[in-house]
């Protein structure tokens, strides 16, 4: 009976994607509409054939960590993808000639890419991260199996389905011109959708808890999933054109518009980001470093500033803008109070380790993620500093946003997904430890000078050209051409580059290791733990 | 007085000083007596409960019921 409603409703679903690729009024949507019909064929191909064999039901004294599974190898593949679309765009920087604008009439340029490259490092990349490890840690830290059935599996693939649809969108035409807002109304009503199934299954699993406490790794997820969903719904609130075209018109204008987008995008960094991650972080480097963490009370007291605090911090990215000042310096005010929460927070995870310094000699996991808190208070300290209105007028627009942005983004959120994915894959797959430490000391070290070689280039790059633009002879003119800056700043590019290349093959190291884990050693345990007889 | 008047002066003046209170009471909870042995506890819950669910009164396996 259910699965007769599903195929009705999958089958309307694919076909009014049909309709919808036939009336498109434009390219983008009509690819996005054949992708939906096609999943949504898929799906229906899927829920038929299963119709047929007799169904166990799912057994609640087990854990669900075929999805956590799934989820890991996306976030490897997507990690990949999007590391090398950086790389790419780096070098079209650096390269003018490698947007290939003759022959790719356009669709290549950086512009195209760019968005494509963020999206798949926060979204692909990390949203897939956040998905899998949040599933894996709610259901260890609650003792009990994800609530929901196969809904977790709904919001994998329906995940992946919105990333899918976004970034073909990007290169064919569609965005919202929205930064880390890009995809147009029908994807982000999707992702909406798909959102709330999240939170469903999330809180389903905390609500049916074994566990007295909520410990809180689970705390810091559920924040990055409630406010997600808070910010998608009002930075994304938009009136369609057509309900077969792509174009849609966003409700807000003007400097409303500008500030409604930063505090969107300011907590994304801050809640996606952050406390995502930090969610990670709280349960990951205990269990690695095998004892609890150094102090709940200042964990409990982290999560609780950080919450108070971040949401009012976006307006530090409209200094110098129509924005009020008075809301200009609420942003700075905050940002810069923010600093002790954060790191409170970093010096918890690394006083995790106190009584176990010597682990980090003999385990290069451990390192990954001390490295990655490290970075974490590195740019909670940077960021805080360039939020202040007279640093922000030197860097504001310069390379040394970009270095900033990158040494938490590759630094913070990189290093410590790169260490759950080590922990994650020997234990999901059964197996006794991973196939090589040593090829994760090279991938570690590989990240790592790629991170120094990226921020201290853009950091010289970024002042250089802050100073350079504000440059004034002693008549009052300006003495340097937008132009000049870019031709000085050409080395400084080239090692970007170069350290972007480094980062890209850690991953591809890390990529090949993971694999061996699983392919090339023999499984020793039963992921799916038997049920004694009772 | 417009909306607008009305709600920043809201803002900076009742809503900030129930918002400080509100924080300051979360901290001063987490110090409360007996709080040590909870949050040792929960900090440990994480090492326990490794490869499957705990033991509850609805995990009879097998069961076909959905909650």
């Amino acid at each position: 009976m259910w699965d007769s409603l599903k195929l009705i409703a999958l089958g309307a679903i694919a076909v009014f994607a049909a309709i919808a690729a036939n009336y498109a009024r434009d390219l983008a949507y009509m690819v996005n509409a054949l992708t939906v019909m096609l999943a949504a064929g898929l799906t229906f191909m899927w829920v038929l054939r299963r119709m047929e064999g007799v169904r166990l039901a799912p057994n609640r004294n087990e854990y669900l960590d075929g999805v956590v599974r799934a989820g890991v190898i996306a976030t490897a593949g997507w990690g990949v993808v999007g590391f090398l679309v950086g790389v790419i765009i780096a070098a079209q920087l650096a390269w003018p000639v490698l947007n290939f604008s003759d022959v790719a009439q356009g669709y290549l340029n950086f512009g195209k890419l760019r968005p494509l490259h963020t999206s798949a490092v926060i979204f692909a990349f990390g949203g897939n991260a956040l998905i899998a490890t949040s599933f894996y840690v709610v259901q260890r830290s609650c003792a009990t199996r994800l609530w929901g059935g196969n809904l977790a599996w709904f919001v994998f693939w329906g995940y992946n389905l919105f990333i899918v649809l976004a970034a073909s969108g990007y290169i064919l035409g569609a965005t919202h011109s929205k930064e880390y807002a890009e995809p147009e109304w029908y994807v982000d009503w999707w992702l909406t959708i798909v959102w709330v199934a999240y939170l469903a299954v999330y809180l389903g699993t905390v609500m049916r808890r074994r566990e007295p406490h909520i410990y809180v790794a689970n705390w810091f997820y559920l924040s990055f999933i409630v406010t997600i969903a808070m910010l998608h719904v009002v930075n994304n609130l938009a009136v369609p054109v057509s309900i077969f075209g792509s174009k849609s018109v966003v409700l807000f204008a003007g400097v409303q518009d500008a500030m409604t987008q930063w505090w969107y995008g300011h907590n994304a960094v801050g809640f996606f980001l952050t406390a995502g991650f930090l969610g990670m972080m709280y349960y990951f480097i205990p269990k690695q470093a095998e004892r609890p963490v150094y102090s709940y009370k200042l964990s409990i007291i982290h999560f609780w500033a950080l919450i108070f605090m971040y949401i009012w911090a976006g307006p530090h990215h409209l200094h110098y803008t129509a924005l009020p000042e008075w809301a200009a310096t609420l942003g700075m005010v905050f940002s810069i109070m923010l600093w002790m929460p954060s790191w409170g927070g970093m010096i918890n995870g690394l006083m995790t380790l106190s009584g176990a310094w010597d682990k980090l000699r003999t385990d290069p996991i451990l390192r990954m993620m001390v490295v990655a808190v490290g970075f974490y208070g590195m740019a909670t300290f940077e960021g805080p500093m360039m939020s202040i209105k007279a640093v922000n007028s030197l860097s504001h627009y310069t390379d040394w946003t970009i270095g900033h942005v990158h040494s938490g983004a590759l630094g913070w959120n990189g290093m410590i997904t790169f260490g759950a994915l080590y922990y994650l894959t020997p234990r999901l797959w059964g197996r006794e430890r991973l196939y090589s430490l040593s090829a994760v000391s090279w991938h570690f070290w590989l990240a790592t000078i790629g991170l120094v070689l990226y921020a201290s280039s853009m950091w010289v790059s970024g002042i250089m050209e802050g100073l350079m633009w504000r440059e004034v002879d002693s008549q009052g003119f300006l003495v340097n051409a937008f132009a000049d800056t870019v031709i000085a700043k050409y080395p400084m590019l080239v090692v970007r580059t170069l350290g972007g290349v480094f980062f890209l093959a850690g991953a591809l190291v890390m990529c090949w290791n993971l694999w061996a884990t699983v392919a090339r050693q023999p499984r020793i345990a039963e992921t799916r733990v038997a049920v004694p007889a009772e | 007085m417009d909306r607008y008047s009305f709600l920043r002066q809201l803002a900076d003046s009742w809503v900030l000083l129930v918002l400080v209170l509100v924080f300051l009471g979360v901290v001063l909870f987490v110090f409360r007596p007996g709080s040590r042995r909870v949050h040792r506890d929960a900090a440990e819950s994480i090492f326990r409960n490794e490869t499957k669910p705990a033991a509850g009164d609805d995990a009879d396996p097998g069961e076909k019921e959905v909650k």
